[in-house]
């Protein structure tokens, strides 16, 4: 028989990561499908398993100066209706799934997840969101785009525990979130697009754009968002910026979506938004 | 483990796996056979049920994690009146075909009534979106929702 922990403090979780290999389980709405068996029977969990509800102070979403701390134990439930959460954040998070499955994933589990059609990815990368990884000896924080080096691919060590999610602030006027799938619920991304700018008189102040689900990684340019900073939003050149993009959008052909598809697909969306942020 | 849950409202202990699925542990060991297993990676709701007032799917959870938690099936749900008002309604609406994802459609619907007691048609669709429905086209399973609405008017 596998063994299961339920540790009720951080401090028992890291000392139990330290003494073993074992898999962290939160909401376990990931793990228990890749991990499943047949009906009837226990998950086949390859290793001890961690389970993390029982930790009482790891569910708080709260500031800290100027940015938005969520927790670990905190649900994409309680994440899309918090009224600190950024907006496009809340967006994203409210359109996984469905209520089921969101009153049990945590954002950290579809952060450490790290599927390329991750749906809290998006916003947390355009934001620049950063995620706090702990161990017995003490805490490091990263770019999420520094912790998730590909598919299902984290630097967390084995010792470590995320913790919490540091998201900066939204200081956009002007935002697009889409995200495209088969239905309106229970539906796997097929292409998703966030943008969001910040135009003050005219002038573009800031612009952040990040496609998902078309990539091994969430795909992002803070080169091609460098060059449009500063720029009047009319003086914008939607085909130049879209074949910048062109050229990094390199999807694959999957079980659910075409590689044709969902390049055609991104760059609509991107022409969209940067329509909408002419017009400003 | 020993698993301490209440269970539409009786206090339970048993001795279990605890990586063992609370759905398997629902139907086997506690023989609340309204809770079904459609597909058991947590897309089509029939396992639904409600875990501390709010709707998971019990194929995701395993057992270790609920440990003194309060759980609440249509078994439970029938016994009480804004359950059998609830039921009434999907008979009369004609919502209920084959039957097999009733019991989580109507965990879904006390759950949405109990946080929005007079639901608009969109606020409904969306309560109930984590609960796939083959026979009907699920028209009739949003008027019985709505007729439940109206009649218990003032029990939620």
């Amino acid at each position: 028989m596998v063994k299961s922990y339920r540790p009720e403090t951080l401090k028992e979780a890291l000392e139990l990561r330290r003494s073993e290999k074992m898999i962290p389980l939160a909401g376990g709405t990931d793990l228990m499908v890749k991990f499943r068996n047949w009906a009837g029977l226990p998950p086949l969990f390859e290793k001890s398993v961690l389970m993390l509800n029982n930790i009482s102070d790891l569910s708080g979403i709260y500031s800290e100066g100027k940015n938005i701390i969520i927790e670990a134990g905190v649900t994409l439930t309680e994440t899309a209706e918090s009224e600190c959460v950024p907006a496009p954040l809340r967006k994203a998070a409210a359109q996984i799934a469905a209520p089921g499955i969101r009153n049990r994933a945590t954002l950290a589990g579809n952060i450490c997840n790290a599927s390329p059609a991750g749906d809290t990815l998006v916003p947390l990368y355009v934001l620049g969101a950063k995620v706090r990884l702990e161990n017995i000896h003490g805490r490091r924080e990263l770019l999420i785009s520094e912790y998730i080096r590909g598919p299902g691919k984290t630097v967390l060590k084995d010792d470590e525990l995320l913790t919490a999610v540091i998201v900066p602030p939204d200081t956009s006027n002007i935002s697009f979130y889409k995200k495209v799938g088969t239905r309106k619920a229970n539906a796997l991304t097929k292409v998703s697009f966030l943008g969001l700018a910040e135009i003050k008189e005219g002038i573009l102040n800031r612009i952040n754009l990040a496609f998902g689900a078309v990539g091994p990684v969430i795909v992002r340019s803070k080169e091609i968002e460098a060059k449009l900073i500063g720029l009047k939003s009319g003086e914008i050149d939607i085909d130049k910026v879209s074949a910048e993009f062109s050229a990094l959008i390199i999807p694959i052909d999957d079980q659910r979506s075409t590689a044709k598809y969902r390049k055609k697909v991104a760059l609509n969306l991107l022409g969209r938004f940067l329509t909408r942020v002419k017009e400003l | 483990m020993t698993l301490n849950i209440t269970l539409n409202g009786k206090q339970i202990s048993l001795k279990t796996d605890p990586l063992r699925r609370l759905l398997d542990i629902l139907r086997v060991d506690l023989k609340m056979t309204s809770v079904k297993e459609g597909c058991g990676e947590g897309e089509c709701g029939a396992c639904s049920i409600l875990l501390d007032g709010e709707i998971v799917n019990s194929c995701m959870i395993p057992a270790g994690t609920v440990n003194n938690s309060s759980i609440v099936t249509s078994e439970g749900l029938r016994e009480t009146e804004r359950g059998r008002v609830i039921i009434e309604a999907f008979a009369g609406e004609g919502a209920v075909q084959c039957g097999f994802c009733t019991p989580g459609m109507l965990i879904a619907a006390e759950w949405l009534l109990s946080k929005n007691p007079d639901p608009s048609d969109v606020e409904i669709r969306e309560a109930l979106s984590g609960n796939l429905c083959r026979c009907t086209g699920y028209d009739m399973i949003i008027d019985g929702v709505k007729t439940a609405a109206k009649r218990g008017a003032g029990l939620w």
